[in-house]
């Protein structure tokens, strides 16, 4: 299977690229199996006018491990291009399977899957068609075929981070090592995105706590509530009717505190992890271009040995002359392939950083939106709920 | 992170917030230290001194809305006033707690004065009832401060001498039996003490507050300056309370204890050890009828549990285990009905108010972490915004940094909020830890009523044995022609003790009277302040959650509005 390039993808046969959609929704999540060996299936509904696609609306049902098939795939032939992140695959969450978990699962794997088909190339790809139409038999059957090649165990990839990290850190200390790309805007993105990614870790784990600590002061005001309203039945007449209302106030804001804990994860703090996540996929495309940089590389370095035996052979006119010149063809046809193949990474790359860039920046301006928002409302709610009280208890001081 | 190279405008303008924002000590304690309190809100005073008359201000009407002399740079301008706010008109609603909150709980001084104080001319008292129901405007004003080392002069044996520590009790104030208006004395904690149990005695049947621990532990465990420390503070509230007591702020003893200069001319208290000790002498005689066997009248008016007279203690004890275990019925029970419900009440208040109190605790803690993290939250997107604008190669990244700090700012700003509210709700619902404290009181004057009548008890006890010997010995000695002169001799020491056991009796009752309306008086004042308090705490705590939610709720809105776009550009 073959990188398709851009020149072919962007016209399609008869309709023009403004009229062309491809639409699709990740729903309906399905709780299945049993014990360990449970999973979640969703329902995945494509609506299409794409040529390539048969017919223009299609269902299918697929589970988490279909959707890390197709990233895979995706990552392998769409080198340079930085492949939507997919949220975690979690072993503690998933045996839980908490309402929380599965919603927040099925909206990372619904901007999975549209981030692909809104991307110029990566919406041409087959093995995204084959995902969004292929029956469920087919898909499971090209999900176990994923071995050796394709698959990157965790491992591996942990692997590719640690040596481009020590690369950088090796250049920005000033060592010089081989096989290693001396572009000084490219070792600026690069320390960039390893910068980001510590960033981003950070805020995210306080965007977590401050989620957590929305639910612990809803806990607490749904404590003291309770307590109130005793002290209020104990206490009788207009003072203990003044704690009781008191009680049920805070009881009313502690839920609401509760809601907005919900949107904070939802709405910021998975936007947030979100954003995480992409920085640590361009990590991986910068693995990529280093292999394929040292790729290109060693097979420069054996080209040229082979042309110094080459000269060496027609100098003697041996008769492995023109077995060498044949190796030597097929090396050179090779090298240029390799060669074609990194620069398509580094154009890709320089695109992409461009559209990533903008896309944070409409991601996460929607999300302060969000959070900010959500955090206004929570407090004017809670100041109209207080406020409420003040006549009551004024009303009180009256009387007593 | 990269040095500052790069002196763009953005960047020096960044430098200038960022380092407001690390001036702001994320981590500073939530101690009630004054000064502290008083310097994180000192902004909001200066604003608000401009609200004059506010004593007679009814808290819901629309306030005098100041402008903030030096605003916080921090703080935006008062956002509530924005006519364009995009959302719902409630910015611009009437009565804005905000303004009208902070003037009274930051006053710490306005609080000591103890409540009786009517003419504070600050919004505490439009705010909160006062206490007194009279319209005077005596004040007693106490302060311990400067603790002092000081050598023990006793001719101890060990080289060297104890040391220990005293205070400086300064008292103001305006009541004439003083004779003067402002006066010094030197204390020591255990000085404290011996008032502590003057006015136990003297008092009885009433809710005295109770003084501070001796800690003795502590004071081997902790830093002796921390210890000090605690103690003073503690002590400076036991005298406070002291001085607010209607009755005990009357009393000689604490009279003399606040003015009278060296030392305390108040009888101390012996320990147990000696009281036993005394007793255990006397016992034998008062066995063997050399001493009186009879408690006199005068001894009669204290515990027995407290005092030397062995004999007496085991004759209540006796009674006691009468009136528990005995087939009959005492002489005199608690017959107050309505006393032994309110008794019954008051152990369900406590427990109440003890819950309360913990419930309060969880809340506090919660409003500070919440005001922690989100102050973290915002530390690391301004790192962020700093990291994206230095390293920014296309504007989209400018545009989000400026986005990012937008929301940090905002952030850092509602984490101050989220402080200052909790140490305004840790004042507050204080009161609830006063309260329980108080409790104590309540049980020591129920159990000055209980001992009080179980002396009763046991004297007409004594009373009814007495006059069964005296009929039984008059019976037989009658059956005598001419009288038996041993019997009748003993008849008539009968009849003397019968007679003083008789005077005790009365006294002892009428002191169980004296106690019995002294609790009922006391039970009264407690309802009605305990009323007034925790509707003050209730408003305090109300208000304050209004005032700093609002301010909170404008914050966010302004970023809600500043990012509401997507041409937008910095805020």
């Amino acid at each position: 299977m073959e990188q398709q390039s851009t020149s072919e993808s962007s016209q399609s046969p008869r309709l023009p690229p403004s009229q062309r959609y491809l639409s699709v929704s990740v729903s309906d999540p399905v709780k299945l199996g049993n014990g360990v060996q449970g999973y979640i299936s969703y329902r995945v509904i494509t609506k299409t006018n794409f040529p390539e696609y048969q017919g223009s609306e299609k269902i299918v049902i697929r589970r988490y491990s279909d959707f890390v098939w197709l990233r895979d795939r995706l990552f392998d032939k769409y080198k340079g291009i930085f492949v939507p992140p997919l949220p975690e695959k979690s072993a503690v969450e998933k045996f839980r399977f908490s309402a929380e978990f599965i919603e927040m699962r099925r909206q990372a794997l619904d901007v999975f899957v549209n981030r692909i088909t809104s991307h110029n190339e990566l919406q041409q790809s087959e093995d995204l068609r084959t995902f969004l139409q292929a029956d469920e038999e087919s898909m499971e059957r090209l999900r176990h075929q994923e071995t050796g090649i394709f698959k990157k165990k965790p491992a591996d990839l942990m692997q590719m981070f640690k040596d481009v990290q020590s690369k950088v850190s090796d250049v920005v200390l000033g060592k010089e090592k081989p096989l290693e790309e001396s572009n000084p805007e490219y070792e600026k993105l690069k320390h960039y995105v390893f910068e980001l990614e510590n960033h981003l870790t950070e805020s995210q784990k306080h965007a977590y706590r401050l989620v957590k600590r929305h639910r612990e002061l809803g806990q607490s005001l749904s404590g003291f509530g309770k307590a109130a309203k005793l002290l209020g039945a104990c206490e009788g007449q207009a003072l203990g009717k003044a704690f009781d209302e008191l009680g049920a106030k805070s009881e009313t804001l502690s839920i609401k505190l509760q809601k907005e804990a919900h949107q904070l994860l939802m709405n910021f703090e998975e936007p947030v992890k979100d954003y995480v996540r992409a920085v640590q996929s361009i990590k991986a495309t910068i693995g990529e271009r280093a292999n394929a940089f040292r790729h290109q590389c060693e097979l420069a370095e054996t080209m040229k040995l082979k042309e110094i035996n080459l000269d060496k052979l027609m100098l003697t006119r041996s008769d492995r002359v023109g077995e060498a010149e044949q190796e030597y063809k097929e090396l050179k046809a090779e090298s240029e392939e390799v060669t074609r193949r990194f620069e398509t990474i580094v154009r890709r790359m320089n695109e992409e950083i461009v559209r990533f860039q903008e896309q944070k920046t409409q991601d996460m301006r929607i999300a302060f939106h969000e959070f900010a928002k959500g955090q206004s409302r929570l407090a004017k709610s809670i100041a109209d709920a207080w406020r409420s009280l003040l006549p009551k208890l004024e009303a009180c001081s009256d009387t007593s | 992170m990269m040095g500052s190279e790069n002196p763009g405008f953005e960047e020096s303008h960044l430098f200038a917030s960022r380092e407001e924002m690390e001036n702001l000590v994320l981590d500073d304690p939530l101690t009630t230290t004054t000064t502290t309190n008083n310097n994180s809100y000192s902004s909001f005073r200066s604003a608000n001194s401009s609200i004059s008359d506010a004593a007679t201000r009814h808290p819901l009407s629309p306030p005098v809305l100041s402008t903030p002399a030096e605003s916080d740079p921090l703080l935006s301008p008062p956002v509530f006033r924005n006519p364009n706010a995009s959302d719902n008109n409630s910015y611009i609603e009437p009565p804005s707690y905000a303004d009208v909150i902070f003037s009274p709980f930051d006053d710490n001084s306005a609080n000591e004065i103890n409540r009786v104080d009517s003419t504070s001319h600050d919004l505490d008292s439009s705010l909160t009832l006062s206490r007194s129901s009279s319209s005077t405007s005596d004040y007693i004003k106490i302060t311990v401060s400067n603790p002092k080392k000081e050598q023990e002069t006793t001719n101890s044996l060990v080289p060297g001498g104890n040391t220990y520590y005293t205070y400086l009790i300064t008292t103001r104030t305006n009541i004439a039996d003083f004779g003067s208006s402002e006066f010094s004395v030197r204390r020591r904690f255990r000085d404290v003490v011996t008032l502590s149990d003057r006015l136990a005695e003297s008092y009885r049947g009433y809710f005295i507050p109770p003084r501070p621990d001796k800690n003795v532990v502590e004071s081997q465990v902790m830093q002796k300056q921390e210890f000090v420390e605690q103690r003073r503070v503690a002590l400076e509230k036991y005298l406070r309370r002291l001085a607010e007591h209607p009755v005990i702020r009357q009393s000689d003893e604490l009279k003399v204890f606040l003015q009278v200069e060296g030392r305390l001319p108040l009888s101390t208290s012996t320990d147990v050890a000696s009281r036993m000790l005394d007793g255990a002498v006397k016992l034998p005689k008062q066995l063997f009828g050399e001493s009186t066997a009879v408690v006199a009248p005068h001894e009669v008016v204290q515990p027995a549990k407290g005092g030397r007279d062995l004999l007496r203690l085991f004759k209540e004890l006796r009674q006691s285990v009468a009136n528990d275990w005995g087939g009959s019925k005492p002489p005199v029970v608690e017959e107050d009905k309505v006393f032994l419900e309110k008794k019954e009440w008051i152990h369900d208040l406590e427990q109440q108010i003890s819950n309360a109190s913990q419930q309060a605790e969880s809340l506090v803690k919660a409003q500070q972490d919440m005001g922690e993290t989100m102050g973290e939250l915002g530390l690391a997107f301004i790192k962020l915004t700093k990291f994206e604008n230095e390293e920014a190669m296309y504007n989209s990244q400018r545009v989000r940094a400026a986005d990012m700090k937008c929301l940090a700012t905002a952030a850092v700003k509602a984490s101050r909020f989220y402080r200052e509210l909790n140490a305004q709700t840790v004042k507050h619902l204080d009161t609830l830890h006063e309260y329980l404290g108080l409790m104590l009181a309540v049980h020591g004057a129920f159990s000055d009523r209980s001992s009080a009548l179980l002396t009763v008890q046991t004297l007409l006890s004594e009373l009814s044995t007495l006059h069964a010997r005296a009929e039984k010995l008059e019976a037989a000695s009658s059956k005598i022609f001419g009288g038996d002169k041993s019997r009748i001799h003993k008849i008539e020491e009968l009849k003397e003790t019968i007679r003083v056991t008789e005077d005790a009796k009365n006294v002892a009752i009428r002191e169980y009277e004296r106690i019995k309306e002294n609790n009922k008086c006391e039970l009264e004042r407690l309802d009605k302040e305990r009323r007034v308090d925790f509707l003050n705490m209730l408003k305090g705590f109300v208000v304050n959650q209004v005032g700093y939610a609002e301010k909170i709720s404008d914050v966010w809105a302004k970023v809600a509005e500043e990012t509401s776009g997507y041409a937008k550009d910095s805020c």
